[in-house]
């Protein structure tokens, strides 16, 4: 694999060299995916990229595998799912898989964003790759919350319903999009139709911005945990073997992790009862989305109240969706010039309470919202918590990190990667923080 | 035009409705359900397996108590091989049961006894003919209880060994019964197992609790048939990737011992 291109054209020799020559795959490969210098210095929270490739394929193929068997229409829907548990060959594995394969590209995908929070992956020069992801994260919602409707569950029908008449909060447009949506007057076949139909689309789309994502991180380079750009050889290593061996290592324990759930608890992140076929003249007690959403859910629903002329039920759709776009903006909201949390000891802090604050955030959008948060505490209750941590929410990204950027003093930031790694520990040199210079 | 305004304006009002139940997410707090206490399953853990012998008896007390209201439509006679009945027996079982079939060569639709490969006949023809036959509440389905309650199993033991008289501040309406696991405490079904309702086969004794745990056993299966064999792949897939994992990390270990990091 040592050789390089030549004058002819083409890496390899015989057929290799042939292809190569007319179409660079192999030179591309070899330059994107062996040679690509990346950090020596990664920590086990880079493998997450890969884990989410895998994990895309994998619902890719169970998805296909699935619609061969699967049929939407509302008569036969939830029968056919069951078909699939029961007689098609190992239709419950690929089903589990699928299902338990959501849950867990949210798990990572999670894990992802907060590591990019934490490490500063945001910031110049990488504000594209950064939006490209957040475009990923919306698509995945979409595709998520489309797929659950698709077994025609009680949660399905529900969860539907509820979250398309959300549309109907938007002035003057609102109803003709719910219409629009449903394709008819209420939550019926042809909304089961447009969403298998938009389900097995929007995870290509999916595909296609990963490309961009790669794309976009082969020109800037990966951030590192020092958030330090490369200067040279000596702060990287070649992708290839020892980021590929590294990511497959973190790739087989998740693998492990995911498979115990599939296996041992498949249902262990299900609502129960989406096992019951869905009814439309009968609304369950607790309609709640699965737990990926519900962060965004509990802010949906602590904006009870009108904001000046908004109407409360518009508010909480607003807030629900700037919760999201809010990500797209971050590269601009933080001004601080130092991008890993290592060096900036009050960001640190407020980053642990922003993730904390989003688990609770979690935990709020899972219970009704007048419940109350302790026991015995009558007047505290889960909407109250809401409303707290949903304000915290928004504060973080539009007061705190703002402010931050101004008055944070961060610590001293190594000179290169090659000389905290290897220079025994003797961190920051310099005496105060400086921008980062490009490498 | 009028017609289908009005009956968009309802869907609208039916979806806005459920919405702001939704956000308002009130609960009823009167009639709280009892959390069904923890048994020890057959079935649980990595290794658990359907016990055969009691998920059998929990059959015959599906057939003689319970089909005459629920249905078993997902599960097929074929599939009770797998709880260890014979051939004959599947299709002794089968042929207890009418199913509708046709049109026939005259263009009619008849009734034939069922065979293995069909599905458990349902009681009633629609949903509508079950509610006209039992006080409003239509009996239901029980081929996927077990998994369609959070209490799994557990609840629907609980549920069956549940029913008690009605505490004297509880008014209940007409035909519905008592029952403390039971969302709201008013359940439409009638307490279904006396004391030797059934008389076992293999000679247990039926009592409440033996019925109750056997027909649970049986949903249970019913519900999950595929549990099994999950559980005999997934321990040999769970431990081959806990190697896989080792393996990987050792020569991770081996090929970055050379370089700083």
């Amino acid at each position: 694999m040592s050789a390089g291109t030549h004058q002819s054209g083409g890496m390899g020799t015989g057929v290799v060299k042939w292809i190569d020559s007319r179409l660079p795959v192999f030179t591309y490969l070899q330059k994107e995916y062996a040679e690509f210098e990346a950090p020596r210095n990664f920590n086990w929270f880079w493998n997450f990229g890969a884990i989410l490739t895998f994990l895309l394929v994998m619902m890719i193929m169970t998805g296909i595998f699935l619609a061969m068997q699967y049929q939407p229409n509302t008569a036969l829907a939830f029968d056919s799912v069951e078909r699939i548990m029961r007689d098609v060959n190992y239709g419950w594995l690929l089903r589990y898989l699928h299902a338990n394969g959501a849950t867990f590209f949210f798990i990572a995908i999670y894990i992802h964003i907060f590591r990019g929070m934490y490490y500063g992956s945001y910031k110049a020069p990488r504000e594209l790759l950064w939006m490209l992801g957040v475009v990923i994260l919306l698509l995945a919602m979409a595709t998520a919350f489309m797929g659950y409707v698709l077994p025609w569950g009680q949660m399905s029908f529900w969860g539907a319903t509820v979250i398309t008449n959300l549309f109907s909060a938007i002035p003057l447009v609102g109803d003709s999009i719910v219409t629009l949506l449903w394709g008819g007057f209420s939550v019926d076949n042809p909304t089961l139709n447009r969403f298998f139909a938009l389900h097995y689309l929007l995870p290509f789309l999916i595909f296609g911005v990963v490309i961009l994502h790669v794309i976009a991180l082969h020109v800037t380079g990966s951030n590192n945990p020092l958030g330090v750009d490369p200067k040279g050889p000596q702060d990287t290593l070649p992708f290839h073997p020892y980021y590929t061996m590294k990511d497959s290592v973190g790739l087989a324990a998740f693998v492990t992790i995911m498979a115990a759930f599939v296996f041992f608890a498949p249902n262990f992140f299900g609502e129960p009862e989406n096992y019951l076929e869905a009814a439309p003249l009968n609304t369950p007690a607790h309609i709640v989305p699965e737990w990926y959403f519900l962060p965004f859910f509990a802010i949906l629903r602590s904006i009870d109240f009108d904001i000046l002329f908004i109407e409360a039920k518009l508010g909480g759709v607003i807030a629900m969706f700037a919760a999201i776009f809010v990500l797209f903006v971050l590269p601009w909201l933080d001004r601080s010039p130092v991008r890993s949390a290592k060096f900036r000891p009050v960001y640190k802090w407020f980053f642990w309470i922003f993730l904390i604050n989003a688990v609770i955030l979690g935990y709020v959008g899972g219970k009704p919202t007048d419940a109350p948060v302790f026991s015995g505490v009558e007047g505290f209750q889960i909407i109250h918590l809401g409303y707290i941590t949903t304000f915290w929410y928004f504060a973080h990204f539009l007061i705190v990190i703002p402010l931050l950027g101004i008055f944070e003093r961060p610590k001293p930031v190594p000179k290169s990667i090659s000389e905290a790694v290897l220079g025994g520990g003797a961190a920051g040199t310099t005496a105060t923080a400086k921008p980062m210079e490009k490498a | 035009m009028g017609i289908v305004s009005t009956f968009r304006h309802t869907a609208a009002a039916a979806g806005l409705a459920a919405c702001a139940a939704l956000i308002s997410t009130s609960v009823q707090a009167a009639g709280e359900a009892k959390d069904p206490e923890n048994q020890d399953w057959h079935f649980e853990g990595i290794f658990g397996t359907v016990d055969r012998a009691s998920a059998q008896r929990g059959l015959q007390v599906y057939l003689e108590v319970c089909s005459g209201c629920h249905g078993l439509k997902q599960v097929a006679y074929r599939n009770l091989a797998e709880l260890g009945f014979t051939e004959a027996e599947v299709k002794a079982i089968a042929a207890e049961f009418e199913v509708e079939d046709g049109p026939n060569d005259d263009g009619e639709m008849f009734f034939r006894p069922a065979i293995a490969s069909d599905r458990f006949a349902s009681p009633f023809p629609n949903e509508q003919a079950a509610k006209a036959a039992n006080n409003g509440a239509a009996p239901p389905d029980l081929s996927l209880q077990v998994k369609a309650h959070p209490g799994g199993a557990d609840y629907i033991y609980a549920l069956l060994t549940g029913y008690e008289d009605p505490p004297a501040d509880k008014e209940l309406s007409p035909g519905l019964a008592y029952n403390a696991y039971f969302r709201g405490n008013a359940i439409a079904m009638p307490n279904p197992l006396f004391e030797d309702g059934v008389e076992y086969t293999d000679g247990t004794q039926a009592t409440v609790e033996q019925m109750a745990w056997d027909v649970t056993n049986f949903m249970q299966w019913a519900a999950e048939p595929t549990m099994e064999t999950r559980k005999q792949i997934g321990f040999k897939v769970v431990l081959f990737l806990i190697i896989l994992t080792a393996i990987l990390y050792a020569a991770k270990r081996k090929m970055w011992s050379n370089v700083d990091h």
